[in-house]
């Protein structure tokens, strides 16, 4: 359309106006003051031509965010990453390769394809709109050029003239839905137009428009969203306040009173393990969490069921399970018999069948802070090479084996520390393989006396712990109304064809009337011919005539029949003098 | 879980699957002779036609292969050769490809001798023995093909594509199920290598590198999003599949019909058998509409389920990027057909390079970029 635009555009200043635009009106370029520069500069944003060089960019720079690791996604990935390739690894970052979908070039250029897609539909949407309030173009002089037309004779008796066979004919075309406008009926050559189709560039306009709606709901999403995640071992409740996270994302527009104060309680977490095929034998094939839900602090208590792909929805948050293990219970006395530590364990998933790594601090040691670092194993086996592993991912047979330290945990001076990990720099290994004490190994109900008597360990059970997402993003529902207008759009403006029908009459010396007809589409249509030829019948009925009667319609498509074949090419080369420019269906380019 | 496994309808499956490839590689020769005998015959054709250059010789070539197009050369072989070249060259720049289906006509029998099929690709009254063959062949692949795919769905308990060995098995027989299909509107036969072949590859890939015994969904996929989601992509991936064949062709088509009528020999003989490159390129248009459709769905409730599941609708997973990728890239194809310097041979680009990409989303994606969806199986 807007090529359109241009194209009259350029005919009217010569200086540019030429065929080929982007050489011509560069030589023509320091002629123009800076109003034509915008102008024409906006003309060549808005061109089809730059719109398809645009979308072709888009995809290209999608590709680089696949290829490297993604900021968002994981950043100590890509923190990794960089350390890994030093070379380029940093230069990579500054062409921002690891936030892609955020960097100046990508915003760059989906934002220059969405202000060339408004400055598209706009003028567009003007137009048309002002086509639909106008009547259908005037008649053709010579509706034979037409790529679809033909001609009908009423005979003298059936006594219907040229002007009520125009009527007959826009009645017709009324009940097909078109528009009709007809010309000239009392006149010796009485003719309508009529069009129809309109919704396709109305669906092309809703599915662009919409597109637009997709991107500031995503936008909206980014703003006043926020996410966080959060371990939950069986018995423990999430509160839905800052502190209640592990982890907290923030939108940019976030405010912590968006918070709603729900409560979610895990009471228990059940898999069930694949026991059946064996190539995945022992794979998990079910989770289910069931939790207890309150909307607020007084609101009545829910049970819930939480599984993957079925979150739950509470104070305009889903809450996603998203991950899962085993937790152990463990007891720690100090040096003075006093209990520093008693609860559940979160063990971090490491290797196949729930072998976990699990680390204890134990601040409230007294005197010496205490520390431990192993792994659990669900169903520990030891290989004869010494190696352990875990045989199954449930507890037929769990353990705990852990080394122990003393010393100075480091966590009083406030630097924050990662849970997972333990920093044994400044510690004193207690208990260790390569140690006289050797290391711990536990089972459920037993327990060690640390040497030196540092205290004591028990491990008194195991629990599960699930892993929770909570995700708020008031856009996304926008987003998914957008979308399907989209594709409401999209489907109209593929699949309605807009066609243009004139038909004009006249009477015969002899008191014959003669019809003629031609049909004309915009843009891409297929059936043309199948439509010319069902108006052919409809108006054959209306005047009752001989449905074999007169010369061929003449079509420029290929005949229906299969039967036509071979002696329709002879038929349709014969009028092929037809000329076969002008005629095509037109476009708007 | 409501069904448990049973590896005896597993191994039937794998069974029918092998028949399937096996009734597939004779339908495949049956569609390769087709092209090669067809060419053959079609070359006699020329010989006799520039023998008996009156105008006679259509009724006689009436009775043989493509009657319609090669009669009305013979009988005009000379000046409708020189009227091509003057009518295209001395027209604008790519006018014969522009996508207006009308012009087909007109320009048909100005190509004169290089096109075979109309724009309906439908034949005159010919008989092609082998491509029937090849068909029924096809036919009775696809039956097997269908056990085979619905057998594994009951062994297995569930829909059938939970991981690569099922993508690919499943996958062939939707892109045969499609091909098929379409046969009944039109006249694709000279896609047969191509499609049959590719289902012949895919069945052997999945049953030599990627075979996996039948078993549980993980619990990620245990969705009914699922069944849409991936059953859209599924079909959309079928007619990509068709119009990629028909855009490469396309391509051939084009650079053949320039050459003969820039008055170069015409090397490629079977391509007679192939319609011209403008029917080409609507047809394609018209499948990849409908695909594209497909696709923006597969996109949509893909985004829906990764909310479902994983709590953000879009988080540029690369299995998701490339999804992106191309929808973008027929959304430009799409664009290209309406701008003008871009039908045509750009077009067939677009799509071919569009294609591209949905292979590389489901081979190289799948397998070697690691993602929230690697759960290929592997
Ligand atoms: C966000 C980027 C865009 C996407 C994804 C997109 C996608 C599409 C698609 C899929 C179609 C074909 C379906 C239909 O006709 O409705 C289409 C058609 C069209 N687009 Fe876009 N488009 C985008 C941007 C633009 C821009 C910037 C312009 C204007 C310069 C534009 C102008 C058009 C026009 C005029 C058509 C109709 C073509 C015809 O007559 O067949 N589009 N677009």
């Amino acid at each position: 359309m807007s090529e359109r635009v241009n194209l009259e555009k350029k005919s009217s200043t010569p200086a540019t106006g030429n065929g080929l635009p982007a050489a011509k009106a560069d030589a023509a370029l320091p002629a123009l003051g800076p109003k034509e520069m915008l102008r024409w500069a906006w003309t060549q944003l808005t061109s089809m031509r730059t719109a398809l060089f645009l979308l072709l960019l888009l995809a290209v720079a999608a590709v680089p965010g696949s290829l490297f690791p993604q900021r968002p996604a994981n950043p100590s990935i890509v923190t990794q990453y960089i350390k890994d390739n030093p070379d380029y690894g940093k230069l990579l970052d500054t062409l921002q390769l690891y936030d892609v979908y955020s960097s100046a070039w990508f915003s760059a250029i989906y934002l220059l394809l969405f202000i060339s897609l408004i400055g598209c539909v706009v003028p567009r949407a003007i137009a048309h709109y002002k086509a639909m309030r106008s009547q259908p173009p005037r008649t053709p002089k010579r509706l034979s050029r037409l790529p679809e037309y033909g001609t009908l004779v009423i005979p003298a008796r059936a006594g219907i003239p040229a002007s009520d066979a125009i009527h007959g004919a826009a009645g017709l075309l009324k009940k097909r839905g078109y528009r009709v406008e007809v010309r000239d009926d009392d006149g010796a050559r009485p003719s309508l137009g009529a069009e129809r189709g309109f919704l396709k560039e109305v669906g092309n306009l809703v599915f662009h428009t919409s597109l637009i709606g997709v991107l500031v709901s995503v936008a909206i999403g980014g703003l006043f969203g926020y996410s966080g995640q959060r371990i939950l071992v069986e018995g423990d409740t999430f509160v839905n306040t800052l502190v209640g996270y592990d982890q907290f994302t923030p939108g940019t527009n976030f405010q912590s009173s968006q918070l709603q104060p729900y409560s979610i309680q895990l009471d228990k977490f059940d898999i069930t393990f694949d026991r059946e095929s064996e190539g995945k034998f022992g794979q998990p094939i079910d989770f289910s969490a069931a939790v207890t839900t309150k909307e607020n602090p007084d609101a009545p208590a829910r049970q819930e069921t939480l599984k993957v792909n079925d979150p739950v929805t509470l104070g305009g948050t889903s809450i996603y399970l998203t991950g899962n293990g085993y937790a152990p219970v463990v007891t720690i006395r100090d040096g003075a018999g006093n209990v520093a530590m008693q609860g559940p364990v979160v063990a971090k998933l490491q290797g196949d069948n729930y072998y976990s790594s699990v680390v204890i601090k134990v601040p409230d040691a007294a005197p010496d802070q205490l520390g431990f670092a192993g792994f659990f194993l669900p169903t520990a086996f030891v290989t004869d090479e010494g190696v352990s592993f875990s045989g199954d991912p449930e507890l037929f047979n769990p353990q705990l084996t852990l080394n122990s330290y003393y010393g100075d945990l480091g966590l009083d001076d406030g630097a924050p520390q990662n849970v997972f990990e333990l920093d044994v720099k400044d510690l004193t290994p207690l208990n260790a393989r390569n140690l006289d004490a050797g290391g711990i190994t536990l089972s459920p109900g037993t327990s060690y006396t640390l040497p030196d008597g540092k205290g004591t360990i028990s491990f008194d059970g195991v629990k599960r712990y699930i892993g929770v997402d909570i995700h708020h993003n008031p856009g996304q529902l926008y987003a998914l109304i957008f979308a399907l207008l989209a594709v409401a759009g999209l489907i109209l403006s593929l699949y309605v064809n807009r066609r243009r029908v004139w038909v004009r009459t006249g009477t015969h010396e002899d008191g014959r009337t003669m019809v003629e007809y031609g049909l004309l589409a915009r843009g891409e249509d297929h059936r043309l011919a199948g439509e010319a030829e069902a108006l052919r019948k409809l108006l054959t009925e209306e005047w009752q005539l001989d449905p074999d009667q007169g010369p061929p319609r003449t079509s420029q498509e290929t005949p229906g029949s299969p039967g036509d074949n071979s002696t329709g090419a002879a038929a349709t080369t014969g009028p092929a003098t037809t000329p076969a420019g002008p005629t095509g269906p037109e476009k708007d380019q | 879980m409501p069904y448990g496994i049973n590896e005896t309808m597993g191994q039937y499956s794998e069974l029918f699957m092998l028949l399937a490839a096996g009734t597939y590689t004779v339908a495949f020769i049956a569609f390769a002779w087709d092209l090669a005998k067809s060419s053959k015959a079609l070359r006699a054709i020329d010989l006799k036609a520039a023998q008996a250059s009156q105008p006679g010789s259509a009724q006689d070539s009436a009775r043989v292969p493509v009657a319609a197009g090669v009669g009305d050369h013979a009988a005009s072989a000379e000046a409708s050769r020189s009227d091509s070249a003057g009518a295209r060259l001395g027209g604008p720049a790519g006018r014969a490809e522009r996508p207006t289906s009308s012009t087909t006509k007109a320009a048909g029998p100005g190509a004169g001798g290089v096109i075979t099929a109309d724009a309906d690709m439908r034949y005159a009254a010919e008989r092609r023995a082998p491509a029937r063959v090849a068909v029924a062949l096809t036919i009775l692949g696809v039956l097997i093909h269908a056990a085979g795919v619905v057998t594994r769905a009951l062994g297995a308990g569930r829909v059938p594509w939970g991981n690569m060995y099922e993508f690919l098995t499943t996958g062939a027989f939707v892109a045969v199920a499609v091909f098929l299909l379409v046969l009944v509107r039109r006249d694709l036969r000279f896609l047969g290598t191509f499609v049959v072949g590719l289902a012949i590859i895919m069945l052997v890939a999945a049953s030599v590198a990627y075979w996996t015994p039948v078993g549980h969904l993980v619990p990620a996929l245990q969705s009914y999003w699922l069944i849409i989601h991936v059953s859209i992509a599924v079909l959309s991936s079928a007619l990509f599949t068709l119009t990629f064949a028909m855009s490469a062709l396309q391509l051939v088509q084009s650079h053949r019909q320039k050459t003969v009528a820039a008055g170069g020999a015409d090397k490629l003989g079977f391509m007679r058998l192939v319609p011209s490159a403008l029917s080409l390129e609507n047809l394609s248009y018209r499948i990849n509409a409908i695909a594209f459709i497909g696709w923006t769905f597969t996109l949509m409730f893909g985004a829906i389920w990764a909310e479902k599941a994983w709590g953000r609708f879009w988080g540029w997973d690369t299995k998701e990027v490339w999804t992106f990728v191309i929808w973008v890239v027929y959304a430009g194809y799409l664009h290209a057909r309406a701008t003008r310097g871009w039908t045509g041979t750009r077009a067939a680009w677009l799509s071919i390079v569009g294609y591209l990409c949905v292979v590389f989303n489901f081979t190289i994606v799948n397998q070697f970029f690691n993602g929230l969806h690697s759960y290929s199986g592997l």
